[in-house]
């Protein structure tokens, strides 16, 4: 047999096993069950437009204020990490090796009932708001600063080198040369950040019950919940998507962007 | 030119350079005039990089002294910033800052260092981009440059600080050869307007025609000085007959010839 007709035969039984696939899944599923219980247009009517303006709304304000938490405080440990003072990289490095290796949701837990039981004569201000996005803000922080970190070292030593020769100081070096370019740099990998912690925010459903502070996961397990049915969960997966698919086409045009943009 | 003639612009004493067990500087004296055009040739690794960044302190030396314009830029106490302010650094890579247009890489640091307000920083800029035949250039960015106008804006940018003297590190080995002459032509323009010029070079016919001394170096230590003339001309130690001979009439050497002979 010819190389060329071996191609041909594999390619074919790759194809057929892929309609055969398809078929099954087509003729074997229960249709009508799975349309009652994940599409079910009256438990959808129900969800708009609360699913939008509550659950939706109060996502993307938690993922936008934890970034922007996340975002100053991991520029600190970054700086931290690369000082020339040992025990600011020490305690910059225990920071992210601390918050990158426990999970989530146990950050997540201890600013709101952990807080409680902890200081019990003090609270976060803006309760779930408040306590998710400080907890997404002390989770993305560890990831950022590596990010940033990388970012400024990325930078040439010939731009800090050229800057100091002007006569620029240590800092205003960093400032006005470094940083900039190293934010450049990491703006791709920040995005994604965005993207991971717009996902991690559903972690709030372990906290508070108010009902204006819902965000989408919370806000579709309790109707689910209420309406026995799965719909609002496929709803919410399509709010979730309607942001995470733009931010990373997104991501990757920036990408794009950046390597054309080198020589 | 803020130097008397009674202090020599730069003045190097005893400078010793270590890079952990890696001796590369062994003792350098070496004196430049004001208004004095000093040419420093030798083989790769021989120092004279080394010894460039060590007249602003982009690389710290070990042991001996650096005065410019009279004032020990090696004393620990000594301003390092203010003393670079008046030290104009043009380097092999060009070293232009990416994120900022020509005219924004020769305003920055007048801007952030000197303090100078916009308008002052812009003319003053303008003025310098034009004296290297870049005036069209301003709005441009670094990477829409070729490498000459690359290095000619950075030359501006070091001149835009008034500096007292000029150190040049290999300012054309990282150019294609049909772009040297623009650069070489700068610095000749800069040379008969009186600068106070170092410039570590394998350019021959510009340290012959364009300087009022040549220094050789090998191994660390400078092996003769004296007139262009003389020393790329008539030299009088062997090894800068060899290196000489290899430079200008780089096929004609033999293979292995210029391998040390081992000390």
């Amino acid at each position: 047999m010819s190389p060329r007709r071996r191609r041909r035969i594999i390619l074919a039984g790759e194809y057929t096993l892929f309609v055969v696939a398809v078929l099954a899944a087509a003729l074997l599923a229960d249709w009508g069950t799975l349309r009652d219980n994940f599409a079910d247009g009256d438990v959808a009517a129900k969800l708009f437009p609360d699913i939008i303006t509550v659950g939706l709304r109060n996502t993307v304000l938690y993922t936008l204020t934890g970034f922007a938490i996340g975002l100053v405080l991991g520029m600190v440990i970054a700086l931290m990490r690369l000082s020339s003072a040992a025990p600011y990289r020490w305690v910059a490095l225990a920071y992210i090796e601390v918050f990158r290796g426990i999970p989530a949701l146990l950050v997540f837990i201890f600013m709101g009932p952990g807080f409680s039981i902890a200081f019990p004569d003090r609270e976060i201000p803006g309760g779930v708001f408040g306590q998710a996005a400080v907890a997404l803000g002390l989770v993305s922080a560890a990831y950022m600063a590596e990010t940033i970190r990388a970012g400024i070292q990325a930078v040439p030593t010939g731009q800090a080198e050229a800057a100091r020769s002007l006569g620029m100081s240590h800092g205003r070096a960093m400032r006005s040369i470094v940083i900039p370019q190293a934010l450049r740099i990491v703006i791709p990998p920040l995005t994604n950040e965005l993207v991971l912690l717009f996902k991690d925010s559903s972690l709030a459903l372990f906290l508070g019950v108010v009902l204006s502070q819902r965000e989408l996961t919370k806000f579709a397990n309790d109707l689910a919940n209420q309406q026995a049915n799965s719909t609002p969960y496929l709803i919410a997966a399509l709010c979730y998507l309607l942001i995470t698919i733009p931010l990373g086409f997104l991501v990757r045009r920036l990408e794009a962007r950046q390597n054309r943009g080198r020589r | 030119m803020t130097t008397t003639d009674t202090a020599p612009a730069v003045e190097v004493a005893a400078l010793h350079k270590s890079f952990g067990d890696l001796e590369v500087l062994r003792g350098i004296d070496l004196s430049v005039r004001a208004g004095e055009v000093v040419c420093v040739i030798g083989p790769s690794g021989s120092g004279k990089s080394t010894l460039l960044r060590c007249m602003n302190l982009l690389e710290t030396p070990t042991g001996g002294t650096v005065r410019i314009g009279g004032a020990d830029i090696t004393d620990p106490d000594a301003d390092i910033d203010a003393i670079r302010r008046g030290i104009g650094m043009v380097f092999q890579q060009f070293n232009l800052f990416p994120h900022l247009s020509a005219l924004d890489n020769v305003m920055i640091a007048q801007r952030k260092v000197l303090r100078r307000d916009r308008g002052e920083a812009q003319r003053v800029a303008k003025e310098n981009l034009a004296r290297v035949g870049l005036a069209d250039k301003a709005d441009s960015y670094p990477a829409k440059l070729s490498g000459g106008q690359q290095q000619r804006v950075a030359i501006a940018r070091a001149l835009a600080m008034d500096p007292g003297v000029m150190l040049f590190d290999e300012p054309t080995s990282a150019l294609d050869p049909e772009l040297v002459g623009d650069v070489l032509g700068v610095m000749r323009k800069l040379a008969g307007e009186g600068m106070t010029m170092v410039v570590v070079t394998h350019e021959m016919s510009f340290a012959r025609e364009v300087a009022d001394r040549v220094v050789f170096m090998d191994g660390g230590v400078i092996v003769e000085e004296g007139p262009a003339a003389r020393v790329v001309g008539e030299p009088a130690h062997e090894r800068t007959r060899m290196f000489l001979r290899r430079v200008l009439d780089p096929a004609a050497a033999e293979v292995g010839e210029a391998e040390p002979a081992g000390d």
